[in-house]
């Protein structure tokens, strides 16, 4: 089973922070139509590399504190958090081939 | 949306050349490609689409459409384009999510480039439509996503309770501006002569708005911050003193380009970069048809451009039928 896990204010830490991979996490809203464009990309890019990184949701609208304290301020923004920190971050539309060129440090 | 064409991968998609030549090709996936699949598609002409590295237009990065007839509730701008698109490919359109890197209008069949994978095609239809224009500042490029935006709607949420700028004179800049009171605490528009370009109404609405203040003669010349943004430097386009604002976020706001770089030399652009039509939906050059945003400046709306597709799908088949591509027999009774 691949596709993003779905965290909040509340299980962020311990699926993201303390996870063993690095994790892709995917800051949304359901609103926002580039989010929904991308949505699909991220769990390509997750079913592709299983073996490299994690993914995950985290609704803006409904965990405003984690988009607070990572300074969300652009949907959507992808960051790829390794050993508990902010590794990468993505912002807007990208498709695949462009995204794991982006991320091929975690990917390698 | 797909402003900046970048070097395509060139996986190959098709694996015989048979599989290369098509009757239409049709560059851009927003409401003028894809209204102009749906009736090439419905005439056999079995369209092939380059939908482009970010498909289906600038209606992808908007939110609700109010004013598309059909839907008296509204719907979401991706919901709208997913039905186009699903419209299209019901009947036979074939779409690549690829963008092409360059074309050869000079002889027929008209030729298209995905990276090196090469397809001919006997008509073509651009519909690639327009972007949102950026300041190109390296510090803008910098702070994408980090409290700058070109997209009000998208980011608005954001910027709760917090001062923000609006670069732009223009209808979109006014839009934005009000849009993004209902969020922000302050919103300065920086306009860069010392009038808008915006309609009156809109204009009204900005000088009445008690969150909206208006600098004339003003110019963004730098964004400051240190994760995120926090000042712009700002520059007096009369007196050329500089100041600063301390802001959290800004708008661009701008205007739009055309994406036509891929046609430059090949069609006839206008000084903005606006491909020129030559009767309908017709060019210069034989067999190329232009439709939507990627030729109108003027009105810029997704039934508009649907509208425009639909002429340029019967322009193209009246040209096939009349260059004897097709059979006059087999063309469709519009």
């Amino acid at each position: 089973m691949t596709a993003p896990i779905t965290v909040d204010d509340a299980t962020f830490e311990a699926e993201v922070l303390n996870a063993e991979k690095p994790t892709l996490v995917d800051f949304w809203a359901p609103w926002c139509g580039p989010c929904r464009l991308l949505s699909p990309v991220v769990e390509a890019v997750g079913e592709a590399h299983a073996d490299k990184i994690a993914t995950a949701k985290v609704n803006t609208d409904e965990n405003q504190q984690l988009a607070m304290r990572y300074s969300i301020f652009s949907i959507p923004t992808l960051i790829v958090f390794r050993d508990g920190r902010e590794a990468a971050r993505l912002v807007g539309y990208m498709p695949q081939a462009a995204m794991e060129e982006r991320l091929r440090e975690f990917l390698a | 949306m797909t402003a900046t064409i970048p070097p395509s991968t060139g996986t190959a998609d098709a694996t015989s050349t048979d599989t290369r030549h098509h009757k239409l090709a049709i560059i851009g996936s927003g409401p003028a490609g894809l209204t102009a699949a749906i009736y090439a598609a419905r005439a056999n002409l079995e369209p092939m689409v380059f939908a482009g590295n970010t498909p289906l237009g600038q209606l992808m990065i908007t939110s609700d459409v109010e004013n598309y007839p059909g839907f008296p509730g509204g719907i979401q701008g991706p919901e709208l384009m997913q039905l186009f698109r699903d419209q299209a490919e019901r009947f036979g359109s074939k779409l690549l999510d690829k963008d092409v890197t360059r074309v050869d209008f000079s002889q027929r069949p008209h030729r298209l480039w995905v990276g090196d994978d090469e397809y001919q095609a006997d008509a073509v239809i651009v519909a690639t439509g327009a972007s949102a224009l950026w300041l190109g500042l390296e510090s803008e490029e910098q702070f994408r996503g980090r409290g700058v935006s070109a997209c009000a709607t998208c980011d608005g949420f954001f910027f709760r309770d917090r001062e923000i700028a609006v670069v732009g004179g223009g209808d979109t800049a006014l839009e934005e501006a009000l849009f993004l009171t209902r969020f922000a605490s302050k919103v300065t528009m920086l306009v860069r002569r010392e009038a808008f370009r915006g309609s009156k109404i809109m204009q009204d609405r900005a000088f009445a708005h008690p969150k909206v203040v208006v600098r004339w003669n003003t110019e963004v010349t730098d964004v400051r911050g240190e994760m995120t943004v926090n000042e712009l430097g700002l520059r007096d386009t009369v007196t050329g003193e500089a100041s600063t604002l301390p802001v959290q976020g800004l708008f661009i706001a701008i205007g739009y380009k055309p994406n036509t770089d891929l046609f430059a030399g090949q069609l006839d652009l206008d000084e903005r970069g606006y491909c020129m039509v030559d009767g309908g939906t017709r060019t210069k050059v034989e067999g190329v048809f232009v439709a939507g945003d990627v030729h109108d400046h003027l009105y810029r709306q997704a039934v508009t451009a649907a509208g425009d597709g639909c002429r340029a799908a019967i322009d193209a088949e009246r040209w096939l039928e009349s260059v004897g591509e097709i059979e006059a027999s087999t063309a469709t009774n519009w």
